[in-house]
């Protein structure tokens, strides 16, 4: 075949993409680079450090694993563990389960359910992060809010939410906001599936459960693995559960994210922030890794 | 194997009625074509039976259980798509055994029973195969298998050939009409190609706009097309429907432009209710027809349009005003001829349908 003509030399094309390099050299790369140099330092905001910051080796490491303490409430490990158990909770069974659950139930029906069901999962997914803040402050409120209120009327009492639950009200909460998306995800991938697959099984004899389980689960496993990768690594570093519980109370709901966040800017302890910051990169990377590796045996088997 | 009863079936997606207060039995072992054009329903009939639609009027019975509120999986049934819906994640053991597996049937029977369906369909060396490293007419086959596997009381093909090469959809249709003989089994199947349903079914039964227009043996239907549609659809080309009035003085069907027919040969089939001036189709097959270079007592004048060497036989389209005409010919090759031709119709093979599309008698 016969090479098109290029329109500009190698030259003027390297000159045309530049602008782009250096924009992503700046806001990616530089960032990068930076929070690695600088957790090697004892960089803070304020005092001697801030415009001598020394160079410290891996102290700021140290620091992080040093495993007397790291499970005490506040400390690095506490924090992972309930990282661990919100990711759990929220993404995988939560979200991803909820998510699954709701797309099957409504696997080729049609009509005003459906319709309601799915508006109100993705309306919860839009709608602006402080205002969805607000609203299940309002509605956690031990005195005040709704879903005290209900469970009063059904003589349930009212617990504090926030205060006795914390990690299974941010857990909840998370669930609610985040569904949409493996939702969506799964509805279309169900969409993909012709219908004479689940109609031959059906004649066949299958339940309803054995339909699930032999044709459309495996049928969706490429899809589940690909939403738990993206909602995986969202929970990780998800944020909003800030506005709810402030991390506490006594540090029960300190995610990793936030746990960085107050040091690095509560604290103003640049260098350890920034150390922590490099370890959920490699646990954030470890993780992709592992699930692209099972996709990828996934695919190939099939 | 059961017999299956439809008693005014009837279902409406939203204005459409698709399938219109149906009225059919198969007999126990019975081979049944529904035949007709797009959208007439066939399908649906089909999911009827199935119990994939639900019915929004009439009954449905297979031997002697009313099936009409049954989900699929209680009606004993067995279904083959004409895509075939073989699972890609699951090898081809693993397809014609599903039935079974779904059935809690013990892996060692469940391997015994798919590997002996297989051998007889002939794809027992593909067991260990993924769907996706078949050809068509494997995938077919393998279709079929897990449709026979589980010894159902009545067979549902929807258009199970339709996806196959010319050549592929003559042998499988031979093995399928086999199969159905050495299983005699109760079967129903759709079809769009009349030349299948003719070859494959004990009846036909030919639809149109969610009616059955006509249920018959393959050749009755060919040979008296009930009505209009029948004939306008069953034969290839079709038969030749052409409008005419009743001149019952002089005897004669008078034609558009005024060329007219004799009715003898076929006056002693004449309705005694057909009246002097009514409008009728007459209706006759293309092998029917001789062409003659000269006018004779009763021809049709007409031109000839194009001819169309078919392999054994050939096909001379001539016209007449509008109307076209064919003449089927049992010779290899169309003779050449003028310009100007005569029709000699066989007026003992033709039909007179009246101004409802009936046939008159
Ligand atoms: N699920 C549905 N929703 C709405 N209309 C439908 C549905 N299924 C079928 N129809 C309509 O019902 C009519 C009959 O459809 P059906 O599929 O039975 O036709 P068919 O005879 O099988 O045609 P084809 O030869 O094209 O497969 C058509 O007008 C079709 O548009
Ligand atoms: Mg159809």
């Amino acid at each position: 075949m016969e090479q098109k003509p290029a329109i500009f030399s190698a030259r003027v094309g390297a000159l045309f993409l530049l602008p782009a390099l250096a924009f992503v050299a700046l806001f990616l790369l530089f960032p990068f680079v930076w929070v690695i140099v600088l957790s090697f330092t004892n960089q803070t905001l304020t005092g001697a450090t801030a415009a001598n910051p020394e160079f410290v080796g891996l102290a700021n490491y140290e620091r992080l694993f040093d495993f007397d303490r790291w499970m005490r409430a506040g400390e690095f490990g506490s924090s992972l563990l309930i990282t661990v158990q919100f990711v759990l909770g929220s993404a995988l069974i939560g979200q991803a389960g909820l998510g699954l659950l709701i797309a099957w139930l409504f696997y080729r029906r049609r009509g005003w359910l459906r319709t309601v069901v799915t508006t109100l999962v993705v309306l919860a997914w839009i709608i602006p992060e402080v205002v969805v803040a607000f609203a299940w402050f309002a509605f956690l409120d031990r005195d005040a809010g709704t879903f005290n209120n209900i469970l009063d009327a059904f003589g349930l009492g009212r617990p504090d939410w926030l205060f006795n639950y914390p990690l299974l009200s941010i857990m909840v909460f998370n669930t609610w906001r985040g569904t949409a998306f493996s939702m969506l995800l799964f509805q279309s991938a169900l969409e993909t599936i012709p219908p004479s697959y689940i109609e031959t099984a059906e004649v066949a004899g299958a339940s309803g459960w054995q339909k699930f389980r032999h044709i459309l689960l495996p049928l969706l496993i490429g899809h589940i693995i690909t939403d738990l990768i993206l909602i995986t690594l969202w929970t990780f570093n998800v944020f909003t559960p800030y506005l709810l519980t402030g991390g506490g109370p006594r540090n029960q709901t300190q995610l990793v994210s936030i746990y960085t966040y107050e040091t690095a800017f509560q604290f103003f302890r640049f260098g350890q922030g920034a150390a922590i910051a490099v370890v959920i990169m490699f646990i954030n990377l470890t993780l992709a890794m592992i699930y692209l590796a099972i996709l990828r045996r996934q695919r190939a088997a099939t | 194997m059961a017999e299956v009863r439809l008693d005014n079936v009837t279902r409406q997606f939203g204005s459409v009625v698709a399938v219109n207060a149906i009225n059919l039995t198969i007999a126990d072992g019975e081979f049944v074509a529904l035949l007709g054009p797009s959208g007439c329903g066939k399908t649906t009939t089909l999911r009827l039976i199935a119990g994939l639609e639900q019915a929004d009027g009439g009954h449905m019975y297979i031997g002697d259980r009313d099936v009409t509120n049954l989900p699929p999986r209680d009606r004993d049934i067995a279904m083959v798509f004409q895509d075939y819906a073989l699972y890609p994640h699951m090898t081809i053991l693993d397809n014609i055994g599903y039935p079974l597996k779904v059935r809690g049937t013990p892996r060692a029977e469940l391997t015994k029973r798919v590997t002996e369906v297989a051998e007889r369909l002939q794809i027992g060396n593909l067991l260990q195969r993924r769907p996706g490293q078949l050809s068509g007419g494997q995938q077919q086959r393998a279709s079929v298998a897990r449709a026979v596997v589980y010894h159902a009381q009545v067979f549902l093909f929807d258009e199970p050939l339709s996806n196959l090469d010319a050549k592929l959809r003559v042998e499988a249709r031979a093995f399928l009409k086999r199969l159905q003989h050495e299983l005699d089994v109760t079967a129903v199947y759709v079809t769009h190609d009349q030349a299948e349903a003719m070859a494959l079914a004990d009846r036909i039964a030919v639809m149109n706009h969610g009616r059955i227009m006509q249920l018959g043996a393959p050749l009755e239907v060919y040979r008296r097309p009930q009505n209009l549609f029948v004939a306008s659809f069953i034969g290839s080309p079709p038969m030749n429907l052409l409008p005419c009035r009743v001149d019952l003085g002089a005897r004669r069907l008078v034609f558009a432009g005024g060329a007219a027919l004799e009715m003898t040969g076929m006056m002693e089939r004449l309705p005694a209710s057909l009246r002097d001036g009514e409008m009728v189709t007459l209706g006759i097959r293309p092998e029917h027809i001789t062409i003659r270079e000269t006018a004779g007592a009763s021809t049709l004048p007409v031109k000839v349009y194009v001819t169309e060497p078919l392999g054994g036989e050939s096909l001379v389209i001539t016209q007449m005003g509008d109307l076209l005409i064919s003449i089927r010919l049992f010779q290899d090759e169309p003779p050449s001829l003028p310009d100007a031709v005569w029709l000699e119709l066989n007026m003992t093979h033709t039909f007179l349908y009246g101004a409802e599309g009936e046939l008159m008698r």
